[in-house]
């Protein structure tokens, strides 16, 4: 088991680093597009050569990466052209609004989908399963965007009982975070609830729960205690995968509802090339994909006894 | 043994390729989420025929679904803010969005297939560097992977192309992957190798028809994930260039209208991406459990 956590986080470092190194090339690989960004479109061609000089932009790339590295691991992000203030000043802030609506968002969405998964997979084939399970299709067919100018034109427009943007200006509000929550749920549950009934009607076939209902135990029973502690074993590493699937959705929904978190932060600073904010933006959502990735991974051998004592 | 393990006469492919049509008829839902896709893709073809008026003229501006055009005909889904037929934007939207992500799905397989057939047949350090150049791009949240892209290289539709090729032909090719390493253990693999049959016709002619199932299933979903995904960043403003419409780009243009009074200008095209997803969706089910039953 430590062998294969220690082997599990040396990948994760190294996928880090190449990903650090993707980010670096695409952003900082030509010192004249930095000076560029940095300087705006007006700048002449000797004062671009003047910035990359005084800079330091003009030493090698192998260099520049590892000195780039070093000052992110110390946690200097660099200033943000747009802003004209330090990364670290605009970023965190932006990190912990995203981390409110995912994190809500991730609840809601584990709550329903296993409790509709769980619902679908112990009674396989019957009405609830296909209510269930053509329920769960229809909602992973809308995509964020589609949902939430729907969910406008309903709950915003012809009920007027929301509001129609979560940018929170007045201070957090928890009715501003409903129908994003919605969306980013709506989309991103079908896919768990199926691999939760999949896994919980595969469970309900296997000989140990005939020998449970062969003893006349109550139903109930047997689902809460011997169905479930298997059936949950597997939709947890894709409950934790799910979470890169959420980032992504992240970024759609921020801007459509003007939320003002790190999705809404990252496009806006791609559209406007501010490179430090993308790299930090770019990393942190890759260490966030790849630490739930492998915690997912590992949760799943841990949980799993037969891999466990192997 | 080889002699008893043979079949009847073969099929020719043209029956084979019936017979699983026909099969699909055994799935409600995969049949109608055929339909769907075909009514789309029959929409797109047709487009020039069916569209009711010229997707890019500009007539009246903020009609109602139902109102009258003064120079004749009606609008069945209402104009937009700049008086656009929206019935006939979708029409024309969904031939773009439909050739972009069959253009872009083909691509990925094209890509995803050789990686996954190489990796998965020669094994040793080729599988090494393959696959960890997909956990490397498997790693970034699909969107945050697609503004970066987009955003450094442009928005454009060869870019669009190019972006969803990067980031999903690594998940095509990890199935492929698997579905080799378990059929190159198989008998006629090693008939075909003691044949003195070459790398790439084993992997090509032997190994990928056989792997046609699962691919087949993730090719559906596949292209409704891009289609959402051409939508999404349409929706971003990073999709393809305005004026010619597509779905994504339809729904950021008026969406602001939604809440103003209008929510029919970014509603219909958000149901026209929903219902051709959805049906993508159907489509993949339907296959699998017809596939699962035999």
């Amino acid at each position: 088991m430590l062998n294969l956590v220690l082997r599990r986080l040396g990948t994760m470092v190294l996928i880090m680093l190449v990903v650090a190194l993707l980010l670096f090339l695409i952003n900082e690989g030509d010192p004249r597009l930095i000076a560029r960004s940095v300087l705006g479109p007006y700048a002449q061609d000797e004062q671009l050569d003047a910035w990359i000089m005084q800079h330091g932009y003009d030493r090698s790339l192998f260099v520049r990466y590892f000195e780039w590295i070093s000052r992110v691991l110390t946690g200097d992000l660099g200033d943000s052209i747009i802003y004209k203030r330090p990364v670290n000043e605009i970023f965190w802030d932006r990190l912990g609004n995203t981390a409110i609506l995912a994190g809500v968002t991730f609840l809601v969405m584990v709550v329903v989908a296993l409790v509709l998964g769980v619902l679908a997979g112990m009674k396989e084939g019957s009405t609830q399963d296909r209510v269930i399970s053509v329920f769960s299709i229809a909602t992973t067919s809308v995509p964020e965007y589609a949902s939430a100018v729907i969910l406008a034109g309903v709950f915003v427009y012809w009920l007027a009982v929301l509001p129609g943007t979560s940018s929170m200006t007045g201070g957090f509000s928890v009715v501003e975070l409903i129908l994003p929550v919605l969306v980013l749920t709506l989309y991103g549950f079908g896919y768990i609830a199926r691999m939760t009934r999949a896994s919980m009607a595969e469970v309900m076939t296997t000989p140990y729960i005939r020998t449970a209902v062969l003893k006349g135990l109550p139903y109930r029973h047997i689902i809460m205690k011997h169905a479930l502690r298997n059936a949950l074993i597997a939709p947890f590493t894709v409950i934790m995968l799910q979470i890169n699937w959420l980032l992504s959705g992240v970024v759609v929904t921020e801007f459509a509802f003007g939320y003002k978190g790190f999705g809404a932060l990252l496009l806006e600073a791609a559209l406007r090339r501010d490179i430090f904010l993308i790299e930090a933006c770019g990393l942190a959502a890759v260490f966030v994909a790849v630490f739930t990735q492998t915690v997912g991974d590992l949760g799943y051998t841990y949980l799993n006894p037969r891999i466990r004592f192997k | 043994m080889t002699d008893q393990t043979t079949t009847a006469a073969p099929d020719s492919r043209l029956m084979t390729a019936a017979r699983s049509v026909l099969l699909l008829r055994e799935s409600p839902v995969g049949v109608f989420g055929g339909l769907i896709v075909l009514t789309f893709m029959l929409l797109a073809i047709f487009a020039p025929l069916v569209a009711p008026f010229d997707p890019n003229a500009t007539i009246l501006p903020f009609a109602t679904p139902g109102t009258a055009n003064p120079e004749g005909g009606i609008f069945l889904f209402g104009t937009d803010h700049l008086g656009r037929d929206i019935l006939s934007r979708i029409i024309w939207g969904g031939q773009r969005v439909l050739f972009y992500a069959s253009a872009a799905t083909i691509s990925a397989y094209v890509v995803g297939i050789l990686m996954g057939l190489a990796a998965g047949y020669f094994r040793g350090w080729l599988d090494e560097v393959i696959s960890f150049v997909a956990n490397v791009i498997l790693s970034f949240p699909i969107m945050v992977l697609y503004v970066l892209i987009i955003a450094k290289f442009g928005a454009s539709g060869i870019n669009i192309i190019f972006a969803v090729v990067f980031a999903s032909s690594p998940g095509i090719m990890r199935i492929v992957r698997g579905v080799t390493m378990d059929i190159a253990t198989r008998d006629y693999i090693a008939a075909a190798q003691t044949r003195g049959e070459g790398p790439w016709y084993i992997m090509l002619v032997e190994i990928l028809p056989n792997a046609r199932g699962p691919l087949i299933v993730d090719f559906c979903l596949r292209m409704g994930y891009t289609t959402i995904t051409i939508g999404a960043l349409g929706f971003l403003g990073l999709g393809l260039p305005p004026p010619d419409p597509d779905w994504g780009g339809m729904i950021t243009e008026t969406r602001a209208f939604v809440t103003g009074g209008f929510p029919h200008m970014a509603i219909f095209p958000a149901c026209a991406v929903s219902l051709l997803v959805l049906g993508f969706n159907l489509l993949a089910d339907g296959l699998r459990e017809v596939s699962l039953r035999d």
